[in-house]
């Protein structure tokens, strides 16, 4: 080392700063280390990131109208939707120029999908226009004000032209707005009709019912994970394997098992029946609903609580309740004072490690849910491969990602990340 | 000590975890009020398991545990008023200083005032009244051990048990800690059981010591009766340094016996636990009693050639390794005295000792 009495960096023996010196030594060991994780950090980044990116962004693009009708967009600006008029035949004229070319390259049916979700039988209304408009000719056939209406009144209906308007906008919060049961309209964000507002309720439904298949899974898993960490390792080993045992099951098996198990036929409600203590005609329904989500999904997710709540139990010294009852305490109190505030980092780890999975199960409440018993995921999967609205989908899932992430930040100012422990 | 003034009383007590070996193989002891007894032993000597027995951690296989004339096998240990100190503390991690120490006042329903009296009086009493409010992660260790001490004190029990308390301190603190320990148990007046393995710290602090091993008591005896007439080979080498000669008991004659050692030498000795010439026999003789002037030993007495095998200065003390009889290991310490003598490794000299420094005991 250089003299003490200089000022400026320190500099190593052969001159260069200390600094410059060591990160030189130490980027051999970097370029290593990096080295190493990136496979890994490709295929994130690859299979994981890029995608999620992607949704992420369908939920707010909306190119598809601008990008079918480039013309009718720009003469969509000249019309005045608030007017009570129909637009003039120069919009129609540059409309049927537009359908033209998107007929021929068949993306006026994509588009019509697309304006459906906003207003009901516009999906149609394009694909059956689609054939007339096709023999139409842009340059010699007009004007096309009449022309358009004849073949579909659609095209002669103020809404029609003010939905398109409205969604010709290539970044839209229209997806959200659906999302939380609004929709976008000319004259800005809107409640959807009555009969239409399930998707918020369906929020509702899956946060509370995450909490309650947390909850229960809480009261499960303390006295097993009390249990596993208080008896001998022999013992409490062989208990453990018992615990983890559903994890080497299918998932789907396990879930199956409890419809066999739920079912009005099944072997609760028969084994009740035949017991005498449920009548034949009031058999139990314990499945299709809420309450089968709950109990196959508290089951499924059960080892997620007991794990970590077993690894803090597991570190927390006999001593400490030795000391407590030398010093007075009842078992309950030696329980309640000193055991069970220790073990609260091992309930919050589990807790939000089963709360999180829960918010965004899918496979089990389709299988056991019924129709009132699915999660917001089963919404989202359905746009995602039935009404294959993407974009809503995509909505849906950013807003159960940013309600995960809010939880999480709730959590860490209230009890601390650093608290959990998972080992 | 009659048995009538015994606060604690351990009678014919038995352990055993698994129904095959005896933990403790039957235990009497009885201490009385206001004592401090150690008990000392190696690790798997069963002292622990009495420990937690008289605390009420584990229930005793066999015999009966009295506490102030009551049996106290069927009380569980909350009821029992026993103080304790544990080996790695076990102050709560989730409550301050004070709250550690208002515990044990809480679950007994004193008032609030009274409490945070008592508390205070308690953190003075092992000077630590400004630190009420840490935690005890935010303390040294011998600051935790003092806080230990002082919640194991602060609802004033008639017995305290400690468990190996420092343990876990370095050599310097755990000097102080014995000293401050033994003051506070005996201004308070509490009857002290305290667990150990470290000899030191037994011989300095108790007024009686309980040497464990296998399962017994191998004795029970004030410190300096312990380091001076050890019953038994056994404390013999446990406590303190001690050389032992292995030979057979040649003639006894009261006090004194001839023992002849297996190379033929004959030594001087007390006769402890030998009655008859012929047994067998090992002599053990500390090694601060060995003298190599021969001025200093009865003109009859019987001496040993010895050859010096190395020196080493340890200050305050000179300590040489000789060869005896056989044995190479042979120690002697001399104080650093102006007067005292030097020998040199290689060096020949003829060692003796008194009669009654010298223990033949079981061999």
């Amino acid at each position: 080392m250089t003299d003490a009495t200089q000022s400026g960096p320190m500099l190593a023996a052969d001159g260069t700063p200390l600094k410059k010196s060591l990160a030189r030594s130490l980027r051999r060991r970097k370029l290593r280390a990096l080295a190493l994780i990136a496979p890994l950090l490709l295929f994130v980044l690859l299979s994981f990131v890029i995608p999620i990116v992607s949704m992420l962004f369908r939920s707010v693009e909306n190119g598809i109208v601008a990008e079918t009708l480039p013309l009718t967009v720009v003469e969509l600006k000249n019309w005045d939707a608030e007017s009570g008029e129909l637009p003039d035949e120069a919009l129609y004229a540059a409309f049927t120029k537009d359908m033209v070319v998107a007929i021929d390259e068949k993306t006026h049916t994509r588009l019509g999908s697309r304006l459906n979700y906003e207003q009901t039988g516009m999906s149609s209304m394009f694909r059956r226009s689609g054939r007339q408009i096709k023999k139409l000719d842009p340059e010699t056939d007009g004007p096309f004000k009449d022309k358009l209406i004849d073949i579909h009144d659609g095209w002669g209906d103020i809404e029609t032209w003010r939905t398109i308007k409205t969604h010709a906008v290539p970044i839209t919060n229209g997806y959200f707005l659906n999302a939380i049961d609004m929709r976008r309209t000319p004259e800005g964000a809107q409640a959807q009709p009555e009969d239409k507002q399930i998707l918020i309720k369906l929020f509702g439904r899956t946060l509370m019912m995450s909490l309650i298949i947390t909850a229960s899974c809480i009261l499960l898993a303390y006295p097993v994970s009390y249990l596993l960490a208080t008896l001998p390792m022999r013992v409490s080993n062989l208990l453990m394997i018992l615990v983890l045992l559903p994890f080497w099951t299918s998932l789907l098996v396990r879930t199956s098992a409890w419809k066999v198990m739920l079912q009005q036929q099944g072997v609760i409600n028969e084994t009740l029946v035949w017991l005498g203590l449920v009548a034949d005609d009031a058999r139990l329904v314990i499945i299709n609903n809420q309450f089968g989500t709950i109990i196959a999904m508290t089951h499924i997710l059960l080892p997620f609580m007991i794990l970590p709540m077993y690894s803090v139990m597991q570190t927390i010294p006999p001593s400490y309740t030795r000391a407590a009852k030398s010093m007075g305490a009842t078992n309950w109190t030696t329980f309640w004072r000193i055991y069970f505030p220790q073990s609260i980092p091992g309930i919050g780890a589990g807790s939000i490690l089963v709360f999180i999975l829960a918010i965004g199960y899918y496979i089990t409440p389709e299988i056991v849910g019924g129709t009132k018993g699915v999660f917001i995921s089963n919404r989202i999967a359905y746009h995602i491969s039935s009404s294959l609205n993407w974009g809503l989908a995509a909505a849906l899932g950013t807003i159960l990602l940013a309600v995960v992430l809010l939880l999480y930040w709730c959590y860490d100012k209230i009890v601390g990340i650093d608290n959990v422990k998972l080992g | 000590m009659s048995n009538d003034a015994a606060f604690v009383e351990f009678q014919r007590v038995q352990k055993s975890y698994d129904g095959e070996i005896l933990v403790v193989k039957d235990l009497n002891l009885s201490l009385p009020k206001g004592e401090f007894l150690t008990m000392l032993g190696p690790s798997g000597s069963g002292k622990t398991t009495c420990l937690m027995m008289l605390a009420g951690f584990e229930t005793a296989t066999h015999g009966e545990i009295m506490l102030d004339g009551r049996p106290i096998n069927n009380i569980p240990p909350h009821k029992r008023g026993i103080g304790m100190v544990f080996q790695n503390y076990a102050l709560f991690p989730h409550m301050t200083v004070a709250e550690n120490l208002s515990f044990p006042l809480e679950v007994r329903k004193i008032g609030k005032s009274e409490r945070e009296e008592k508390v205070k009086r308690a953190l003075d009493m092992v000077q630590m009244g400004a630190f009420g409010s840490r935690r005890p992660a935010q303390l040294s260790g011998g600051q935790q051990q003092r806080i230990a001490l002082a919640r194991a004190l602060v609802f004033e029990p008639e017995l305290v048990l400690m468990d190996e308390p420092l343990g876990a301190l370095d050599k310097q603190l755990r000097e102080h800690m014995q000293f401050e320990i033994t003051r506070l148990a005996h201004e308070l007046g509490i009857t002290t059981v305290y667990v150990t393995h470290d000899q030191t710290e037994a011989l300095t602090m108790s007024d009686r010591v309980a040497v464990f091993d296998d399962g017994r008591i191998q004795q029970l005896a004030p410190p300096d009766l312990l380091y001076e007439e050890p019953e038994n080979s056994f404390v013999a080498q446990f406590i303190g340094e001690n050389n032992t000669l292995e030979g057979v008991v040649k003639s006894i004659d009261g006090d004194s016996c001839v023992v002849t050692l297996d190379d033929g030498s004959e030594i001087d000795a007390k006769p402890v636990n030998v009655s008859a010439a012929g047994e067998r026999t090992k002599v053990s003789i500390r090694p601060e009693r060995v003298e190599f002037n021969k001025d200093r030993l009865h003109a009859d007495a019987h001496t040993l050639k010895a050859t010096v095998k190395e020196f080493i200065y340890m200050g305050d003390v000179f300590r040489f390794r000789l060869s005896v009889a056989g044995n190479d290991d042979f120690i002697i310490k001399t104080r650093n005295a102006p007067d005292a003598v030097r020998l040199s490794p290689g060096q020949e000299v003829e060692i003796g000792w008194l009669a009654h420094d010298c223990r033949a005991l079981d061999a």
